[in-house]
């Protein structure tokens, strides 16, 4: 049991990395961009994990219902903040990357470090 | 039998993400993307956060998608492929993850109901909303009312994403004309009778559900955000299949504009309203004589500001996107 | 009759999964682009039509049984239509079927 009550960490951790590695050594600027959307999906699973109470539901108010258990509404607030504002800096990243295509010609980094060189 | 569905998920979610990862066709890479984002979705409704999976299946799964194909179409979309792997980062990355999985034995086991985290706020929070605020969602009354102050700092950084990605790309072509006018051959998919029936047929259907979902946040899953998304994926599959110019005429890009600028200002305004009948800034208590109906008046009038930025933004950034034209 | 209801459920899902995996297996061992799409696009139609009547059943005469119908007079509109858009992309992209069949001896 402790496996299972552990895996979304574990799933957290490997994502992590795997967006991080990404972002650190790939060339390409619109793979790094994607790379970030991956790391901070993994940072929303981990809040959305610690947020389930067994046996609980959706944090939506049943008026019937006596005893009902819910689950924590915390960190979904957070997350649905954090989602939009993701996305907004996706937008904004992808504008730049546009313009720099544009300018130097390619989108890979060391191409544009070397033009930059010269 | 729902925890092994749940294993499933995310064992698939890690080997989508690997996939990502070595792509070399970057088209792949962001239709991987998508589904990845689709499978998070899932996971999300799977963890009983259903606001929370609707808004990652339209944001990211949506719109990020929709960004990243736009981007895509005006650079190219191929990845130079590296002979050699990068070493120290599969070192430090490797080092850094069994560290972390270390880490996670000290955390508490999945749903423990004594979790710290479910201690403090989250039981005043569930019982403070009927009372106070009556509505059944408690997510909504949440982001809207008790923790309102930072919905209005999130209305403002997507108002900023807008107005920054305008400012970058929005003369034309790169050279400094200054246009935003679609050239003449932007028919769109006229002359594609299938998507073009089915498309007309379904933009009105969308965007009613985008309005369903806006005004039915309190009752069930929904709100500001996942409208936007939903209402301005309805209008770009307009702008797709009838062409630029025709979705210009539609909603100009000034009525555009007066969107983002109105919804962040709505916010700001009921927060100032609050204060000019002597409560606190974002107190919706004193808007009405009756402090429950004030919280309605209040939450319904901050999720249609969110709402309506939103949808600005993101018809703004995509009639952008298409406006440039890529002459290289 | 809830019986009958649970099995007639059970077997709308069981054979909605088995086109679901057979349109998966389909679209990975199929040697071409069409006939990829082909094995995908018709199976997922009506693997997720008979998914959503089997849960539809289980509801009951209810909204939630309204809503899931509507969502597959939404998915019987769209699923068909992404699927010709995807092929009429490819072929004007120049993507050309593998083995092309009719000559003129076997007219």
């Amino acid at each position: 049991m402790e496996f299972f009550g552990l895996y979304n960490y574990w799933v957290f951790a490997v994502l992590l990395m795997i967006g991080l590695y990404t972002v650190m050594s790939k060339a390409n600027l619109i793979k790094k961009l994607i790379g970030m959307s991956i790391f901070q999906s993994a940072v929303f699973l981990l809040y959305i994990t610690m947020d389930k109470v067994e046996g609980g539901t959706a944090p939506i108010l049943k008026p019937g219902v006596d005893g009902q258990i819910y689950s924590n509404p915390l960190p979904q607030v957070l997350i649905l903040t954090a989602i939009v504002v993701g996305v907004a800096t996706l937008a904004l990243g992808l504008a730049i990357v546009v313009r720099i295509s544009e300018s130097y010609g390619t989108i890979e980094e060391d191409e544009v470090r070397e033009i930059d060189r010269e | 039998m729902v925890v092994l569905f749940g294993l499933f998920l995310l064992t698939l979610l890690v080997i989508t993400a690997l996939g990502i990862v070595n792509a070399d066709n970057l088209f792949a890479a962001v239709m991987l993307m998508g589904i990845f984002s689709l499978q998070m979705a899932a996971i999300f409704f799977v963890l009983d956060a259903a606001d929370v999976a609707l808004t990652e299946a339209a944001v990211g799964a949506g719109v990020a998608t929709m960004l990243l194909l736009g981007a895509l179409a005006l650079t190219k979309d191929k990845e130079k492929r590296r002979r050699r792997r990068r070493w120290p980062a599969i070192v430090i990355v490797t080092v850094t993850t069994l560290m972390m999985i270390y880490a996670t034995f000290d955390m508490p086991r999945l749903g423990d109901p004594q979790a710290p985290v479910h201690q403090h706020v989250a039981p005043w929070y569930l019982s403070e909303t009927p009372k106070v605020i009556d509505i059944p969602n408690v997510v909504t009354a949440i982001l809207a009312s008790f923790r309102g102050y930072d919905t209005l700092g999130e209305v403002f950084v997507i108002f900023t994403a807008g107005v920054g990605v305008m400012f970058i790309l929005a003369n034309g072509s790169g050279n400094g004309r200054r246009t935003m006018v679609p050239s003449a051959d932007s028919t769109g998919l006229r002359h594609h009778l299938v998507p073009r029936v089915v498309g007309r047929l379904l933009v009105p259907f969308i965007v009613l559900f985008g309005l369903y979902v806006q005004f039915h946040g309190e009752y069930g899953p929904g709100g500001g955000f996942q409208a936007g998304a939903l209402i301005s994926a309805g209008l770009i599959l307009y702008a797709l299949v009838e062409g630029e110019k025709e979705a210009l005429r539609a909603i100009p890009l000034s009525v555009l504009v007066g969107m983002i600028a109105f919804g962040a200002f709505l916010f700001g305004a009921v927060g100032v309203v609050g204060m000019l009948f002597g409560g606190n800034f974002l107190d919706y208590s004193v808007l009405l004589s009756n402090p429950v109906a004030g919280q309605h008046l209040g939450i319904m009038l901050v999720e249609l500001g969110v709402g309506i930025t939103v949808t600005g933004v993101l018809l703004t950034i995509f009639h952008t996107i298409a406006a440039r034209r890529k002459d290289h | 009759m809830q019986i009958a209801l649970d099995i007639a459920s059970w077997t709308l899902l069981i054979a909605g999964g088995a086109f679901v995996f057979t349109g998966g297996l389909g679209a990975l061992r199929m040697p071409d682009f069409y006939t990829r799409m082909h094995a995908a696009s018709l199976t997922d139609s009506l693997g997720t039509i008979l998914v959503l009547f089997g849960i539809a059943l289980q509801a009951g005469v209810s909204l939630a049984a309204l809503k899931l119908i509507t969502i597959t007079l939404f998915l019987l509109l769209t699923s068909p239509t992404a699927a010709y858009a995807l092929a009429n992309a490819a072929r004007l992209s120049g993507v050309n079927p593998e083995h092309v069949v009719a000559t003129n001896e076997q007219r």
